[in-house]
């Protein structure tokens, strides 16, 4: 048991540090932690430099662009990316659709669609949750009924309502939960299928939320014609491949060596922001000791990551204990977020949404827009299943309760 | 022992109530806050004219109702309902109080306009430099003749740009942390000198960064005792503190009604989500968080008289637990939303934004903690 880096690991991330200095856009450097400023190229740019380099997608199977990475390697790669303040490769396609069409797809289907997945060029987004189907999931009912084209092929004809689909207004595609059999128990009559999100009928409308940004939307599907072929595993199966990606999803949302940084950020936000005498709000004993409370459970959480990710290693796929990872990782992340804005003190009142970077900050560049971070990362104990439905997960799953 | 209301503090209660009921609506605040000037002049005419409320707290021979602190917190607590924007705490409780504590030359005519509605009052003394401590100034009041030359900026002046008057803390002697030295003095917000940049905050006010230059005031500006007007802050926020917890509570109980309602209605699995016992604690320990935080309230309004060590111990044990209500009754109010909390479009989320900005307003939980710990533990040493 050892967490020494080999010679070969210091060599590889001294490869992937210089790498990232040198190929990362300049015009990008700054904007991660600004997500109102980012476009829709901003979040493809890096992306697609790391698919040039065959780095986009590491977990993948090598056949497909994976880069057969070893855990020590992937925990490099993910460190190196969140010290250099990286905007991260989005997960809809690479992380959560993709495991579900190399497992579950057939040949066409992964040749269609794994490349543009890979490459940065098909923007994916996710078509789980219904109003009326938030953490009772399999509830949801929209309808996906067999039909004869005028072309004589078969099509589904698809109606119903998606919501909190995230940065929709984006995608290119998407992947949908449909209601196939309405006449069976609810996990049973589902099916997954691929929408072309420029189909007649799908129709994208904005939330916003309520630190006033948009990133998520409701999504309209009224008639829309689905050819049977882009539906991926056996139809009314679809449910398996929903959980698949739903442990994926789970486990890549700890983002652990981005609340790492997030730390050291706000470490150094403490050392500049004025405690409520004369030295900085990190000598406070008070604030010093959240901040070492959240570092422990940080560390804990790491570790916790890295024993999942030596399994992983070993053939097996993320299992239910990624419920753990999911409940750790958020808790830490909101804690981040809170302790942020404590520190920015009077200067986390300033709503400046809407007003451009360079106009100049209401008090301390590092305080912008904490409060709406804040507030904007509740939604992470709610979202890829509520952190009470990850407990229940954990009870039944791994406890066997 | 008694903890019942007047049958005149009743009324204030219900008349508030019914005028917000039918004036100040989610959707009626909403435009309000998005207008240019992101406030309603004409509601705060009527605050004056027809219910009355600028001038309840106010002695009669000043032309008030004679009511207290008590009157102001059943007005903050129905304004925290309602999320009440208009600047009531800087005029009337911060405004007021400078005015009847520090009786400076003039004070009976301004305290006349504030019960009018002709005079709003913005407080600034927060510095970038400082956190929460109200003698770290450096802000200056140079003697000029019979007069003051102001010189310095603040942040985050909550209420300024509605505001005739800024009320200001400024250095006229000492370092820049001392306890002596300090100054409070009444400034025309159109003043020679006096520049602000406006802007919105999270829970939907308006505030500026004031910078004075070489601001020039008259003998009369100067409230309370030269130098030495710190203990005379210390008691104002101390009401206004009091006031914000009332508001508090007001906030609270709207975020707890509010996910009781949702969780009934709401539902999966088959049953209202409300029915599920994770849920049901999880609402038993933010209804426990808002009844400690009204007990609270009623403590610091009722040693709100005491002498200062005493009232200060009260004021931060109160803002403490009200720090600490607000956050975990707003965060779980949001969770147990679900994703509708997070919506613009729900009101829940917006009390849950001014809960946030409480918990910080005059002090942190760990500010006013380690305030109670001086007056409890140093002092008794």
């Amino acid at each position: 048991m050892d967490l020494d880096f080999s010679p070969e690991d210091v060599a590889f991330r001294d490869e992937v540090r210089a790498f990232i200095a040198e190929a990362y856009p300049k015009v990008l450097r700054g904007k991660q932690q600004d997500s109102e400023g980012l476009t829709k190229d901003d979040y493809f740019s890096w992306h697609r430099i790391l698919a040039k380099k065959g780095w986009s997608a590491p977990s993948w199977p090598k056949e497909w662009g994976g880069t057969g990475w070893t855990p020590t390697q992937k925990y490099i790669w993910s460190e190196e990316q969140a010290k250099a303040d990286t905007i991260p490769v989005l997960p809809f396609g690479v992380a959560m659709l993709a495991p579900v069409i190399y497992t579950f797809g057939t040949e066409e289907q992964k040749a269609r669609f794994l490349p543009g997945i890979r490459d940065g060029k098909v923007w994916w987004c996710q078509g789980y949750s219904e109003p009326g189907a938030g953490s009772d999931l399999a509830s949801l009912t929209t309808r996906a009924e067999r039909i004869k084209g005028d072309d004589g092929k078969e099509y589904y004809l698809v109606n119903g309502q998606k919501t909190w689909t995230t940065l929709a207004q984006y995608a290119d595609w998407g992947f949908f939960l449909v209601r196939t059999d309405p006449n069976v128990k609810p996990q049973a009559g589902i099916s997954f299928l691929l929408i072309d999100m420029k189909s007649p009928g799908v129709t994208v409308a904005p939330i916003i939320t309520l630190e006033g940004g948009h990133e998520v939307n409701d999504v309209f599907l009224e008639n829309v014609k689905v050819p049977i072929e882009n539906r991926i595993f056996h139809e009314n199966q679809g449910w398996t491949c929903a959980k698949a990606l739903l442990m994926h999803e789970r486990s890549g949302i700890a983002g652990v060596a981005r609340s790492k940084r997030g730390l050291e950020r706000l470490r150094a936000m403490s050392l500049s922001e004025p405690g409520d005498d004369a030295g900085p709000l990190l000598a406070d004993p008070f604030f010093k000791r959240k901040v070492a409370d959240l570092e422990i459970d940080l560390t804990a959480l790491e570790f916790t990551e890295l024993r999942t990710l030596a399994g992983e290693s070993s053939g097996k796929g993320p299992g239910p204990e990624s419920s753990i990872l999911k409940i750790k990782g958020t808790e830490i992340q909101q804690r981040l977020t809170e302790l942020t804005l404590e520190a920015a003190g009077h200067y986390g009142a300033p709503y400046l949404r809407g007003l451009p970077h360079n106009i100049g900050a209401i008090g301390p560049d590092d305080a912008r827009d904490v409060a709406g971070r804040y507030f904007n990362t509740r939604k992470t104990s709610i979202f890829g299943g509520s952190n009470e439905i990850q407990r229940n997960i954990i009870a039944k799953l791994v406890l066997g309760l | 022992m008694d903890f019942s209301f007047t049958d005149e503090q009743s009324m204030l209660r219900d008349t508030v109530a019914s005028y917000l009921a039918d004036h100040y609506g989610f959707d009626a605040r909403k435009a309000a806050l998005k207008s240019a000037d992101g406030w309603r002049p004409a509601v705060w005419k009527a605050f004056a004219n027809d219910l009355g409320i600028l001038g309840a707290s106010f002695p009669e021979d000043q032309g008030g109702l004679g009511g207290d602190a008590t009157d102001v917190m059943v007005v903050m607590e129905e304004f925290g309902k309602a999320l009440v924007v208009e600047p009531y705490l800087g005029t009337v409780v911060i405004g007021g109080g400078f005015l009847q504590h520090g009786a400076p030359a003039g004070a009976g005519e301004l305290i006349g306009k504030i019960i009018a509605g002709d005079a709003t009052m913005a407080f600034a003394w927060a510095e970038p430099q400082a956190r929460y401590n109200f003698a770290d100034l450096k802000t200056t009041a140079r003697k000029q003749g019979a007069g003051w030359v102001l010189n310095g900026g603040k942040a985050v002046v909550i209420g300024a740009p509605w505001a005739s008057h800024l009320i200001v803390t400024a250095r006229t002697g000492g370092a820049q942390r001392d306890l002596g030295g300090v100054s409070v003095f009444l400034v025309d917000k159109k003043a020679k000198g006096v520049s602000a940049r406006d802007y919105p905050t999270v829970d939907g006010r308006r505030a500026s960064e004031i910078v004075f230059e070489n601001v020039s005031l008259g003998a009369e500006a100067l409230i309370g005792a030269q130098g030495e007007a710190l203990p005379l802050v210390e008691q104002v926020v101390d009401e206004a503190i009091a006031a914000v917890c009332a508001e508090a509570c007001g906030v609270l109980r709207r975020l707890h009604e509010g996910t009781l309602a949702y969780t009934k209605e709401r539902k999966q699995f088959g049953a209202p989500i409300a029915s599920f016992q994770v849920l049901q604690h999880r609402m038993v320990d933010m209804f426990m968080q808002l009844e400690q935080a009204v007990s609270m309230t009623f403590m610091a309004h009722i040693r709100l008289g005491e002498a200062p060590g005493e009232r200060a111990k009260a004021i931060s044990a109160a803002k403490v637990q009200i720090g600490r209500a607000c956050r975990f009754v707003g965060q779980n109010a949001i969770q147990l939303h679900g994703g509708m909390g997070m919506t613009d479009e729900m009101a829940i989320g917006h009390y849950f934004k001014r809960a946030t900005m409480i918990e910080n307003e005059f002090g942190s939980v760990d500010h006013h903690l380690r305030r109670y710990e001086a007056a409890s533990f140093d002092q008794a040493a």
